[in-house]
């Protein structure tokens, strides 16, 4: 189960629609840091602190950190486990990194591995546009599928369920394969990566013979409304009934309407801080039972699309449902 | 996309995409191209305002006015692109504010901008050109193309 979570995120999630649901927002991209790449560090630093405050638990105690970002070599989150000086597995899933995290870190709790497992995943808007993109300055236009990389850390602790505690529970996951369908532009990610959130879902419901209803509401990482529209085309052309009103998108969730990213937000902070923050504390709060959070990962580099290769991608699904509900 | 390119592809691929055009938001065409149309005639007015207050104020001429006026206009551009301006307005104007040398100056700075936390020598230095690198690559090439041209013709007496 998730008994504590630490959510971090920058200026422009302060003025989005989650921000209440973040445990710490900073003001500017920099965050009194010398480089943008010494913020990211700083993003899972805190909320690595947060989680741990809030899960009254010492570091000394946690056994392993499950956690990944974007950056070449995943440096950010490795010079963080440096500080924070906690046995450590670095994982590179792209945007679907938060996902593997806690399945990896639930699958390790559930079978004695270990009692307390922190995981998570960010992402920095500036540190990532610089990697895989033009720089934040250059004046070049975006076209209206690109997406908006979320400035953001989220991070939570694992333990083993303890009868009686009111926390959410993972209860099963799906691990994604790798699926291509040849899409090459880089500024249309939530189209390349509709069908591996697509062909996780079906995998995930033709697994566990479940119907879609099981779920109060089934949430993508970072689809965007491109990706998120072709989604949910593929899901019900598939035969799977799924109401438009259950199926929802972070990306989508993280921002206002007027802010301008284009089709949404994305990147691995993404779905890690609307999860870690804005959806269990819903979950909490008793407006969902039991959510399915799918996250999904452009497996690109600037190299290999400049080296005109398409966009492989990978979805993987976590079930998450409060403890205690069970009918 | 090329058509090489989806020979290579399978069925199902094919068919995906087909899928997807479907839910893509096209890129409003028509307004960028109203919209580029009229940023870049301002910038253009404002570059022939400068070079007239050259002509008038100093000692140039019509065939001379040319580079202060560009230098005048990059540097306008990298202080816009300092203040982060410029690309707001690129996002806007598309082409309109990329395709004037202000759009040069403005690919110069925000890579210079970008890479100053990897030091001057590699980051600054190093990374600069990135993006109008190949301008100036393919431009001084594509000038030496017609320059060799033209000699060539005048040499043979057609012009």
């Amino acid at each position: 189960m998730i008994t504590a979570t630490g959510v971090t995120g920058g200026p422009f999630e302060a003025n989005g629609n989650l921000a209440n649901d973040f445990d710490l927002l900073f003001e500017d991209l920099w965050m009194g840091k010398e480089t943008y790449e010494k913020a990211h560090r700083l993003l899972i630093e805190e909320a690595i602190k947060t989680a741990l405050q809030k899960g009254k638990i010492e570091k000394e105690q946690i056994q392993f950190l499950f956690a990944g970002d974007l950056i070449n070599q995943i440096t950010p989150t490795s010079f963080a486990a440096r500080t924070m000086q906690i046995p450590y597995f670095g994982l590179f899933g792209a945007c679907s990194t938060s996902m593997e995290g806690l399945a990896l870190a639930s699958f390790v709790v559930n079978y004695d591995g270990a009692k307390y497992v922190l995981t998570g995943a960010s992402s920095h808007n500036a540190a990532v546009e610089k990697q895989f993109r033009y720089p934040t300055e250059y004046g070049g236009q975006k076209p209206p599928t690109a997406q908006w990389t979320v400035t953001g850390a989220g991070v939570a602790l694992v333990q083993p369920n303890e009868p009686g505690q009111m926390h959410p529970v993972t209860i099963s996951a799906t691990i994604g394969k790798v699926v291509d369908m040849g899409l090459s532009d880089p500024f249309n990610m939530g189209g390349a990566m509709a069908p591996a959130a697509a062909d996780t879902i079906m995998a995930h419901f033709r697994d566990l013979q479940l119907d879609p209803s099981y779920y109060d509401l089934i949430v993508t990482g970072d689809l965007g409304r491109v990706g998120h529209d072709t989604a949910f085309e593929l899901i019900n052309k598939s035969g799977l009934q799924l109401e438009r009103k259950q199926f929802q998108d972070c990306g989508l969730l993280m921002y206002k309407d007027d802010q301008p990213v284009q089709s949404g937000g994305s990147g691995a902070g993404c779905s890690a801080t609307a999860l870690y923050g804005h959806l269990l504390n819903q979950l909490k709060k008793g407006i969902f039972k039991r959510i399915l959070v799918v996250a999904t990962g452009a497996l690109l580099s600037p190299l290999s699309f400049q080296q005109n290769e398409s966009i492989p991608c990978i979805a993987h699904a976590v079930a998450i449902e409060m403890n205690g509900d069970k009918e | 996309m090329a058509t090489s390119k989806q020979k290579n592809m399978t069925p199902q691929q094919r068919k995906y995409q087909q899928l997807q055009q479907k839910h893509e938001i096209k890129r409003p065409v028509l307004k960028n191209c109203i919209k580029a149309f009229f940023v870049g005639g301002i910038i253009c007015v404002v570059g022939q305002a400068i070079s007239y207050f050259y002509i008038y104020y100093f000692d140039f001429t019509e065939q001379s006015v040319g580079n202060p006026t560009v230098a005048t206009m990059v540097f306008l551009s990298m202080l816009l692109t300092g203040f982060g301006v410029y690309d707001r307005l690129g996002q806007f104007a598309g082409a309109g504010s990329a395709v004037p040398v202000t759009g040069f100056g403005n690919a110069v700075i925000s890579a210079a901008i970008e890479h100053r936390t990897e030091g001057f020598v590699l980051g600054v230095g190093g990374n600069m050109f990135k993006l109008a690198g190949s301008v100036i690559l393919f431009g001084v090439f594509s000038a030496f193309v017609v320059a060799l041209v033209k000699t060539l013709l005048v040499i043979w007496g057609v012009l």
